[in-house]
Protein backbone atom coordinates (compact mmCIF):
# COMPACT_ATOMS: atom_id res chain seq x y z
CA UNK A 1 0.00 0.00 0.00
CA UNK A 2 1.29 3.42 -0.86
CA UNK A 3 2.21 5.86 1.91
CA UNK A 4 -0.11 8.78 1.40
CA UNK A 5 1.03 10.85 4.38
CA UNK A 6 1.89 14.41 3.53
CA UNK A 7 4.89 15.84 5.40
CA UNK A 8 3.89 18.53 7.82
CA UNK A 9 5.07 21.86 6.49
CA UNK A 10 4.92 24.83 8.78
CA UNK A 11 4.13 28.04 6.98
CA UNK A 12 3.75 31.54 8.31
CA UNK A 13 0.36 32.29 9.72
CA UNK A 14 -1.70 34.96 8.04
CA UNK A 15 -1.79 38.33 9.79
CA UNK A 16 -4.91 39.61 11.50
CA UNK A 17 -7.54 40.66 9.00
CA UNK A 18 -11.05 40.30 7.73
CA UNK A 19 -11.72 37.12 5.88
CA UNK A 20 -14.68 36.18 3.74
CA UNK A 21 -15.58 34.10 0.76
CA UNK A 22 -12.93 34.80 -1.84
CA UNK A 23 -11.26 37.76 -0.14
CA UNK A 24 -8.95 38.62 2.71
CA UNK A 25 -8.41 42.17 3.88
CA UNK A 26 -5.62 43.41 6.13
CA UNK A 27 -3.32 46.38 6.37
CA UNK A 28 -0.50 46.66 3.86
CA UNK A 29 1.97 47.29 6.65
CA UNK A 30 1.30 43.86 8.17
CA UNK A 31 1.72 42.07 4.86
CA UNK A 32 4.91 43.91 4.05
CA UNK A 33 6.24 43.28 7.56
CA UNK A 34 5.48 39.59 7.22
CA UNK A 35 7.18 39.40 3.86
CA UNK A 36 10.25 41.27 5.06
CA UNK A 37 10.58 39.23 8.23
CA UNK A 38 10.50 35.94 6.37
CA UNK A 39 12.91 36.78 3.62
CA UNK A 40 15.77 38.49 5.41
CA UNK A 41 18.79 38.19 3.19
CA UNK A 42 21.84 38.32 5.42
CA UNK A 43 25.23 39.66 4.41
CA UNK A 44 27.75 37.68 6.46
CA UNK A 45 30.62 39.99 7.32
CA UNK A 46 32.74 37.31 8.94
CA UNK A 47 36.25 38.21 10.05
CA UNK A 48 37.15 35.51 12.56
CA UNK A 49 36.00 32.58 14.68
CA UNK A 50 32.37 33.78 14.96
CA UNK A 51 32.26 33.38 11.19
CA UNK A 52 32.99 29.67 11.62
CA UNK A 53 30.07 29.42 14.01
CA UNK A 54 27.92 31.22 11.47
CA UNK A 55 28.88 28.63 8.86
CA UNK A 56 27.48 25.97 11.18
CA UNK A 57 24.32 28.08 11.56
CA UNK A 58 24.05 28.34 7.81
CA UNK A 59 24.66 24.62 7.22
CA UNK A 60 22.04 21.92 7.07
CA UNK A 61 22.18 20.99 10.76
CA UNK A 62 20.94 24.31 12.12
CA UNK A 63 19.76 25.63 8.76
CA UNK A 64 19.19 29.35 8.93
CA UNK A 65 17.11 29.08 5.74
CA UNK A 66 14.22 27.74 7.81
CA UNK A 67 13.75 31.38 8.80
CA UNK A 68 13.71 32.70 5.27
CA UNK A 69 17.40 33.58 5.22
CA UNK A 70 17.93 31.14 2.42
CA UNK A 71 20.31 33.26 0.49
CA UNK A 72 23.35 34.80 2.14
CA UNK A 73 23.97 37.83 0.00
CA UNK A 74 27.58 38.63 -0.69
CA UNK A 75 26.68 41.95 -2.21
CA UNK A 76 25.47 44.62 0.21
CA UNK A 77 23.12 46.01 -2.46
CA UNK A 78 20.77 43.04 -2.22
CA UNK A 79 21.11 42.43 1.52
CA UNK A 80 18.64 43.34 4.25
CA UNK A 81 20.63 42.27 7.28
CA UNK A 82 24.29 42.95 7.96
CA UNK A 83 25.68 40.26 10.25
CA UNK A 84 29.02 41.43 11.62
CA UNK A 85 30.83 38.45 13.08
CA UNK A 86 34.27 38.73 14.55
CA UNK A 87 36.93 41.19 15.59
CA UNK A 88 36.83 44.41 13.62
CA UNK A 89 40.24 46.05 13.53
CA UNK A 90 40.33 49.82 13.30
CA UNK A 91 41.68 49.47 9.80
CA UNK A 92 38.59 47.42 8.90
CA UNK A 93 36.13 49.94 10.39
CA UNK A 94 35.75 52.17 7.28
CA UNK A 95 35.04 49.05 5.21
CA UNK A 96 32.26 47.93 7.55
CA UNK A 97 30.80 51.39 7.36
CA UNK A 98 31.03 51.47 3.59
CA UNK A 99 29.29 48.10 3.34
CA UNK A 100 26.53 49.39 5.60
CA UNK A 101 26.16 52.53 3.50
CA UNK A 102 25.85 50.47 0.34
CA UNK A 103 22.88 48.54 1.71
CA UNK A 104 19.44 49.70 0.66
CA UNK A 105 16.69 50.49 3.17
CA UNK A 106 15.22 48.72 5.02
CA UNK A 107 18.41 47.42 6.63
CA UNK A 108 19.20 45.87 9.97
CA UNK A 109 22.45 45.06 11.72
CA UNK A 110 23.17 42.05 13.90
CA UNK A 111 26.38 42.16 15.91
CA UNK A 112 27.54 38.65 16.71
CA UNK A 113 30.03 37.80 19.44
CA UNK A 114 31.91 39.68 22.12
CA UNK A 115 34.40 41.28 19.71
CA UNK A 116 31.83 42.83 17.40
CA UNK A 117 29.70 43.95 20.36
CA UNK A 118 32.38 45.46 22.59
CA UNK A 119 35.87 44.61 21.39
CA UNK A 120 35.84 41.47 23.54
CA UNK A 121 39.19 40.35 24.88
CA UNK A 122 40.95 42.59 22.38
CA UNK A 123 41.31 45.65 24.54
CA UNK A 124 43.95 46.90 22.15
CA UNK A 125 44.97 50.05 20.33
CA UNK A 126 44.32 48.37 17.00
CA UNK A 127 40.82 46.94 17.57
CA UNK A 128 37.53 48.75 17.29
CA UNK A 129 35.80 48.57 20.67
CA UNK A 130 32.38 47.57 19.35
CA UNK A 131 30.90 48.15 15.91
CA UNK A 132 28.20 50.39 17.37
CA UNK A 133 30.85 53.12 17.31
CA UNK A 134 30.58 53.31 13.54
CA UNK A 135 27.17 51.91 12.56
CA UNK A 136 23.84 51.55 14.41
CA UNK A 137 23.23 48.01 15.70
CA UNK A 138 19.77 46.45 16.08
CA UNK A 139 20.53 43.14 17.80
CA UNK A 140 23.55 42.11 19.87
CA UNK A 141 24.34 38.41 20.24
CA UNK A 142 26.77 37.90 23.14
CA UNK A 143 29.15 34.97 23.44
CA UNK A 144 32.69 34.02 22.53
CA UNK A 145 31.65 32.66 20.13
CA UNK A 146 27.86 32.32 20.47
CA UNK A 147 26.31 28.96 19.73
CA UNK A 148 24.28 28.59 16.51
CA UNK A 149 21.11 28.54 18.63
CA UNK A 150 21.99 32.01 19.89
CA UNK A 151 22.57 33.26 16.36
CA UNK A 152 19.19 31.88 15.31
CA UNK A 153 17.63 33.57 18.33
CA UNK A 154 19.29 36.83 17.29
CA UNK A 155 17.94 36.39 13.78
CA UNK A 156 14.46 35.84 15.21
CA UNK A 157 14.76 39.09 17.17
CA UNK A 158 15.59 40.83 13.89
CA UNK A 159 12.52 39.16 12.41
CA UNK A 160 10.45 40.63 15.24
CA UNK A 161 11.84 44.05 14.40
CA UNK A 162 11.12 43.60 10.70
CA UNK A 163 7.61 42.36 11.39
CA UNK A 164 6.57 45.06 13.82
CA UNK A 165 8.46 48.10 12.65
CA UNK A 166 6.81 50.86 10.71
CA UNK A 167 6.96 50.14 7.00
CA UNK A 168 8.60 53.47 6.40
CA UNK A 169 11.04 53.47 9.26
CA UNK A 170 13.60 55.35 7.23
CA UNK A 171 11.35 58.42 7.21
CA UNK A 172 10.98 58.53 10.97
CA UNK A 173 12.71 61.55 12.51
CA UNK A 174 14.37 59.46 15.24
CA UNK A 175 15.84 57.12 12.61
CA UNK A 176 17.09 60.11 10.65
CA UNK A 177 18.63 61.50 13.82
CA UNK A 178 20.24 58.14 14.58
CA UNK A 179 21.90 58.00 11.17
CA UNK A 180 22.85 61.64 11.54
CA UNK A 181 24.63 60.82 14.83
CA UNK A 182 26.70 58.22 12.96
CA UNK A 183 27.37 60.74 10.20
CA UNK A 184 25.79 58.46 7.60
CA UNK A 185 24.39 60.37 4.60
CA UNK B 1 101.46 11.14 22.07
CA UNK B 2 101.06 7.64 23.49
CA UNK B 3 98.67 5.18 21.83
CA UNK B 4 96.37 5.39 24.88
CA UNK B 5 96.03 9.17 24.57
CA UNK B 6 95.27 9.14 20.86
CA UNK B 7 92.60 6.50 21.48
CA UNK B 8 91.00 8.63 24.18
CA UNK B 9 90.94 11.83 22.11
CA UNK B 10 88.02 10.90 19.77
CA UNK B 11 85.89 10.03 22.81
CA UNK B 12 86.37 13.50 24.24
CA UNK B 13 85.31 15.05 20.94
CA UNK B 14 82.15 12.96 20.87
CA UNK B 15 81.24 13.95 24.42
CA UNK B 16 81.47 17.63 23.52
CA UNK B 17 78.18 19.32 22.59
CA UNK B 18 78.07 19.49 18.76
CA UNK B 19 76.00 22.69 18.96
CA UNK B 20 78.72 24.39 21.00
CA UNK B 21 81.36 23.20 18.57
CA UNK B 22 79.44 24.62 15.66
CA UNK B 23 78.78 27.92 17.46
CA UNK B 24 82.46 28.26 18.27
CA UNK B 25 83.26 27.64 14.62
CA UNK B 26 80.75 30.27 13.46
CA UNK B 27 82.04 32.79 16.01
CA UNK B 28 85.60 32.18 14.90
CA UNK B 29 84.52 32.77 11.32
CA UNK B 30 82.76 36.02 12.30
CA UNK B 31 85.90 37.23 14.08
CA UNK B 32 88.08 36.27 11.15
CA UNK B 33 85.85 37.99 8.56
CA UNK B 34 84.89 41.16 10.38
CA UNK B 35 87.25 41.52 13.33
CA UNK B 36 86.76 40.75 16.99
CA UNK B 37 85.88 44.33 17.92
CA UNK B 38 82.78 44.23 15.70
CA UNK B 39 80.92 41.88 18.02
CA UNK B 40 79.97 42.13 21.68
CA UNK B 41 77.64 40.29 24.06
CA UNK B 42 78.09 36.80 22.65
CA UNK B 43 75.30 34.54 23.94
CA UNK B 44 74.22 30.97 23.27
CA UNK B 45 70.66 30.80 24.56
CA UNK B 46 69.12 27.41 23.79
CA UNK B 47 72.09 26.73 21.51
CA UNK B 48 71.34 29.69 19.26
CA UNK B 49 74.42 31.84 18.76
CA UNK B 50 73.58 35.47 19.29
CA UNK B 51 75.90 38.44 18.87
CA UNK B 52 75.48 42.19 19.18
CA UNK B 53 77.01 44.56 16.68
CA UNK B 54 76.42 48.17 15.66
CA UNK B 55 74.31 49.75 12.96
CA UNK B 56 77.49 50.92 11.22
CA UNK B 57 78.55 47.28 10.76
CA UNK B 58 75.25 45.46 10.34
CA UNK B 59 74.84 45.86 6.60
CA UNK B 60 78.42 44.83 5.87
CA UNK B 61 78.22 41.82 8.19
CA UNK B 62 74.98 40.49 6.70
CA UNK B 63 76.22 41.11 3.15
CA UNK B 64 79.51 39.36 3.95
CA UNK B 65 77.77 36.34 5.51
CA UNK B 66 75.43 36.11 2.53
CA UNK B 67 78.34 35.99 0.11
CA UNK B 68 80.71 33.87 2.19
CA UNK B 69 81.10 30.48 0.52
CA UNK B 70 82.04 28.65 3.72
CA UNK B 71 78.96 29.38 5.81
CA UNK B 72 76.41 30.51 3.16
CA UNK B 73 74.12 32.34 5.59
CA UNK B 74 71.89 33.32 2.71
CA UNK B 75 68.39 33.21 4.19
CA UNK B 76 66.90 36.03 6.29
CA UNK B 77 64.49 34.16 8.54
CA UNK B 78 63.09 37.22 10.25
CA UNK B 79 63.88 40.64 11.56
CA UNK B 80 62.06 42.68 14.16
CA UNK B 81 62.29 45.77 16.28
CA UNK B 82 62.53 45.92 20.04
CA UNK B 83 62.26 48.66 22.65
CA UNK B 84 64.05 48.82 26.02
CA UNK B 85 63.18 52.32 27.31
CA UNK B 86 65.41 51.95 30.40
CA UNK B 87 68.63 51.46 28.36
CA UNK B 88 69.69 55.03 27.80
CA UNK B 89 71.25 55.62 24.39
CA UNK B 90 70.20 52.13 23.19
CA UNK B 91 66.46 52.29 23.64
CA UNK B 92 65.60 50.84 20.27
CA UNK B 93 66.97 47.73 18.63
CA UNK B 94 66.73 45.55 15.58
CA UNK B 95 67.19 41.80 15.68
CA UNK B 96 68.09 39.77 12.61
CA UNK B 97 67.84 36.00 12.31
CA UNK B 98 69.94 34.39 9.60
CA UNK B 99 69.86 30.80 8.45
CA UNK B 100 72.15 28.76 6.26
CA UNK B 101 69.87 26.42 4.38
CA UNK B 102 72.70 24.26 3.07
CA UNK B 103 74.48 23.78 6.41
CA UNK B 104 71.60 24.30 8.85
CA UNK B 105 73.35 27.00 10.82
CA UNK B 106 71.40 29.74 12.51
CA UNK B 107 72.69 33.07 13.76
CA UNK B 108 71.04 35.96 15.58
CA UNK B 109 72.40 39.47 15.21
CA UNK B 110 71.32 42.42 17.33
CA UNK B 111 71.91 46.13 17.04
CA UNK B 112 70.85 48.88 19.43
CA UNK B 113 70.60 52.62 18.86
CA UNK B 114 69.11 55.71 20.53
CA UNK B 115 65.40 56.39 20.15
CA UNK B 116 66.17 60.00 19.22
CA UNK B 117 68.10 58.85 16.16
CA UNK B 118 66.42 55.64 14.94
CA UNK B 119 68.19 55.37 11.60
CA UNK B 120 69.38 52.02 10.28
CA UNK B 121 70.63 51.01 6.80
CA UNK B 122 68.14 48.95 4.81
CA UNK B 123 68.68 45.33 3.85
CA UNK B 124 66.36 45.49 0.85
CA UNK B 125 69.36 45.55 -1.48
CA UNK B 126 70.41 42.14 -0.07
CA UNK B 127 67.09 40.46 0.67
CA UNK B 128 63.77 41.32 -0.99
CA UNK B 129 62.03 39.74 2.00
CA UNK B 130 63.40 42.57 4.15
CA UNK B 131 61.03 45.01 2.45
CA UNK B 132 57.86 44.19 4.37
CA UNK B 133 59.69 43.33 7.60
CA UNK B 134 61.35 46.74 7.62
CA UNK B 135 58.00 48.37 6.96
CA UNK B 136 56.65 46.47 9.96
CA UNK B 137 59.52 47.66 12.18
CA UNK B 138 58.92 51.19 10.95
CA UNK B 139 55.20 50.86 11.59
CA UNK B 140 55.47 49.57 15.15
CA UNK B 141 58.77 51.06 16.39
CA UNK B 142 59.46 54.01 14.09
CA UNK B 143 62.81 52.71 12.89
CA UNK B 144 63.86 54.63 9.77
CA UNK B 145 65.57 52.44 7.18
CA UNK B 146 67.74 54.54 4.89
CA UNK B 147 67.52 53.37 1.29
CA UNK B 148 64.22 51.52 1.69
CA UNK B 149 62.20 51.94 -1.53
CA UNK B 150 58.76 52.36 0.08
CA UNK B 151 58.93 52.98 3.83
CA UNK B 152 55.25 53.37 4.74
CA UNK B 153 53.01 51.72 7.34
CA UNK B 154 52.10 48.12 6.57
CA UNK B 155 49.68 46.88 9.24
CA UNK B 156 48.25 49.81 11.17
CA UNK B 157 45.85 52.41 9.84
CA UNK B 158 47.61 54.87 7.55
CA UNK B 159 46.72 57.96 9.56
CA UNK B 160 48.07 56.62 12.87
CA UNK B 161 50.36 59.29 14.33
CA UNK B 162 52.56 57.21 16.63
CA UNK B 163 54.44 53.92 16.74
CA UNK B 164 52.34 51.74 19.03
CA UNK B 165 54.84 49.11 20.19
CA UNK B 166 57.10 51.69 21.78
CA UNK B 167 56.58 51.16 25.47
CA UNK B 168 55.65 54.73 26.32
CA UNK B 169 52.28 54.15 24.64
CA UNK B 170 49.57 52.07 26.34
CA UNK B 171 48.61 48.79 24.73
CA UNK B 172 44.93 49.17 25.66
CA UNK B 173 42.38 51.21 23.80
CA UNK B 174 41.78 54.42 25.71
CA UNK B 175 38.11 54.63 24.76
CA UNK B 176 37.03 51.30 26.25
CA UNK B 177 34.09 51.86 28.60
CA UNK B 178 33.10 48.51 30.07
CA UNK B 179 36.29 48.08 32.09
CA UNK B 180 36.13 51.16 34.29
CA UNK B 181 35.20 49.06 37.33
CA UNK B 182 36.87 50.34 40.51
CA UNK B 183 37.89 46.90 41.81
CA UNK B 184 37.98 44.51 38.89
CA UNK B 185 38.66 46.76 35.92
CA UNK B 186 41.97 48.01 34.80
Amino acid sequence: MMDTRVPEIKTVEAPEGVEGAGFFATSLEKVVGMARANSLWPLPFATSCCGIEFMATMGSHYDISRFGSERPSFSPRQADLLMVMGTIAKKMAPIVKQVYEQMAEPRWVLSMGACACSGGIFDSYSVLQGIDRIIPVDVYVPGCPPRPEQVIDGLMRVQDLARNESMRRRNAPEYQALLESYNIK
Amino acid sequence: MTPQESAAAPEVAVAEDPVKVQNARVLALLHRLFGEATFTDVEEQYGLLSVTTTREHIHGVIAGLQQDQEIKLNFLTTMCGINYPEDEGKELGMIYHLHSLTQNIRLRLKIFFPVADPVVPTLTDLYNSANWMEREAYDFYGVIFTGHPNLIRILNVEDMDYHPMRKQYPLEDGTREDKTDLFFGR
